[in-house]
């Protein structure tokens, strides 16, 4: 799966930045001994190193371990003529994605957050279904919504001017496609977690604005929005990294009507694949993935140390 | 006048809800009608028209014994990867969730770090360099290649942590200790009693990301065989006439499938995880909203 349909969501912080733990060495529970510690994480911690960081280290020295010097093969994948269209697409499917997801999942929140309790239930719970068909599952029933024979949006599709599929699935329209089938399957997820950063916030407070006079749309915009901003930069940074990997969409949809108009190397995920599976580019390969890995763990670390979103303590 | 304004955002309020509502659920609803119509019939009669039960049964039967039971062979495998994969996340999450939030040992927060890292660093990013080792390792092709890497899961880790930080006091597991009771009795007799929803809830969510992936097993199986039924739908893409019509000459000998039949096996393949949503949800939010409310 290239977008997660249900994020990975943290809890807030662990303890409080700056607590008395923080900076120096905590003492082991009365009467627990470290070896314990170390049995209990053995099997996790055999995991990460054989399955976390043993692929990247692999990677990482593929990808400068080509035969033509250190760094050929980072160079022979950027000049590849295929590199820059395969970033350009996802950057352009991202601009949609990421513009549209955030105005549209802060505002239904907002929204729901101001209906009934068990009506804005309802509605969150209709949102959320979507995301049991994270994967190739959804992108087959996107074939169905956006083929003009059959499709329940056919009107819609009409309006477009589109009448068959293959119009549909024109080249031009593939960024805009897989936007709306990402945001289709991880809208109804973000929704839930935004609900209840939202009912986070101190009852009082929103009363007490009610009685300054704010009106729902004032307290919506300057007194529950900014209490929500870091998880609408959270959204927005963890669907950054995952949009960046966008793999099943292209390659499902491009085994509809034989590909026509979905190259097999759209997204960069994809031509890394396309690369080490056709031509035993393995070099090449592993440095499009070193290149997509970076950006993944960078946005990961940005998050974790100065987004004071998770406490390590 | 006031009233009626208010009245009328009101209703606009509920007309945007309820053109996303018809966005979020008119393609579920179309996706479970259509195998109860023939393909004529999807053309011709409106997307929400019931077609009958007999046609239902009819494609039923034709995507099952579509190419010798392929569909029931990738559920079979889609099952294999994913309750192994499920099985090892629980048995190394938890435990090791547990370390993290209850023991003491040297390393500890730098292991926290490393996990919240891997788990919020898109899985995908890892999946060609693991396919790469994989390959190294001569595992490529066997289910090991799958069931490993749906066995690593940091988010279920991250999630033990935060329960047993938030819902085990400290001074209950010392108490034992002091009673003479041993690290292992502690976490076998005491914890993981109190730990029963927090295993459900990683069983829930490894189950739903192992059985729901698409590119790990894409690039790590090669043959039909071998494919869970996510793969098993894109290669029913290929034999369904309506999205490959060059495929299909009149008259030749291949089963065609219809788009009713891509339908149908479109819901067999998320029936397990449309369950896991429907009957779970209450827990699966509790999970995505872990240690929201906790101070």
């Amino acid at each position: 799966m290239s977008v997660p349909s249900a994020p990975a969501v943290p809890g807030e912080r662990i303890g409080r930045r700056g607590s008395r733990a923080v900076g120096r060495r905590e003492r082991p529970p009365a009467g627990s001994s470290r070896t314990a510690g170390y049995v209990f994480v053995a099997l996790y911690v055999a995991l990460l190193l054989l399955l976390g960081i043993a692929p990247v280290v692999y990677a990482i020295y593929l990808a400068f371990s080509n035969s033509g010097g250190a760094g050929s093969a980072f160079a022979h994948a950027f000049n590849d003529y295929r590199f820059v269209p395969a970033f350009e697409h996802i950057l352009e499917f991202m601009a949609i994605w990421l513009v549209s997801q955030t105005i549209l999942v802060v505002g239904l929140t907002l929204l729901l957050h101001n209906q009934a309790q068990r009506v804005g239930a309802g509605f969150r719970f209709i949102f959320y279904i979507p995301g049991a068909l994270a994967g190739a599952a959804s992108v087959v029933v996107w074939l169905f919504m956006l083929d003009p024979t059959a499709s329940p949006f056919a009107f819609a599709l009409h309006w477009f001017g589109y009448d068959q599929f293959n119009n549909t699935i024109a080249p031009g329209n593939l960024p805009l496609i897989f936007a709306i089938m990402a945001f289709w399957t991880g809208a109804g997820s973000w929704i839930v977690v935004m609900y209840g950063a939202l009912n986070n916030i101190p009852h009082e407070l929103i009363e007490c604005a009610q009685i300054d006079g704010a009106n729902a749309f004032k307290t919506a915009l300057w007194i529950k929005l900014p209490l929500i901003r870091k998880w609408v930069v959270y959204m927005l940074v963890l669907s950054f990294a995952a949009g960046t990997q966008l793999f099943v969409e292209p390659t499902v949809l491009g085994s509809a009507a034989l590909g026509v108009g979905v190259s097999k190397y759209w997204s960069p995920n994809q031509l890394a694949w396309f690369l080490a599976s056709q031509y035993d580019e393995f070099n090449q390969a592993a440095a499009i993935s070193v290149v997509l890995l970076v950006l993944g763990l960078a946005v990961a670390a940005l998050l974790v140390w100065r987004g004071r979103l998770f406490e390590v303590e | 006048m006031a009233l009626s304004r208010r009245h009328a955002m009101h209703l606009v309020v509920l007309a945007i809800l309820l053109v996303f509502t018809a966005f979020f659920f008119v393609p579920i609803i179309w996706l479970f009608l259509a195998p109860t119509k023939t393909d004529g019939q999807l053309l011709t009669e409106s997307p929400f028209a019931f077609g009958s039960l007999s046609t239902l049964a009819h494609t039923f039967h034709r995507i099952v014994t579509y190419s010798g039971y392929s569909v029931l062979i990738w559920l079979k495998n889609s099952a294999i990867y994913s309750f192994g994969g499920t099985a090892l996340a629980v048995l190394a999450a938890i435990p090791a969730g547990y370390a993290l939030a209850l023991t003491h040992f040297i390393g500890r927060r730098v292991l926290l770090a490393i996990t919240l890292v891997v788990m919020i660093m898109p899985a995908t990013a890892l999946v060609l360099p693991l396919f790469l080792e994989i390959n190294k390792l001569g595992l490529y092709g066997t289910i090991w290649a799958l069931i490993l890497p749906f066995g690593f899961f940091p988010f279920g880790v991250y999630l033990t942590y935060i329960y047993f930080s938030a819902t085990i006091p400290k001074d209950l597991l010392a108490a034992a200790r002091i009673d003479g009771a041993g690290e292992w009795r502690v976490f076998w007799h005491i914890a993981l009693p109190l730990a029963r929803p927090i295993v459900a809830l990683v069983g829930f969510f490894a189950f739903v990301a192992s059985w729901n992936n698409f590119f790990l097993p894409f690039v790590m199986t090669y043959d039909s065989s071998q494919y869970p039924i996510q793969i098993g739908l894109q290669q029913l893409i290929g034999s369904t006439a309506s999205f490959n019509p060059a495929n299909y000459s009149a008259g030749s000998s291949i089963v065609v499938l219809h788009r009713p039949d891509l339908a149908m096996a479109v819901i067999i393949a998320i029936a397990p995880v449309l369950l896991v949503f429907l009957f779970a949800q209450r827990s699966l939010v509790t999970g995505m909203l872990a240690g929201a409310t906790k101070e």
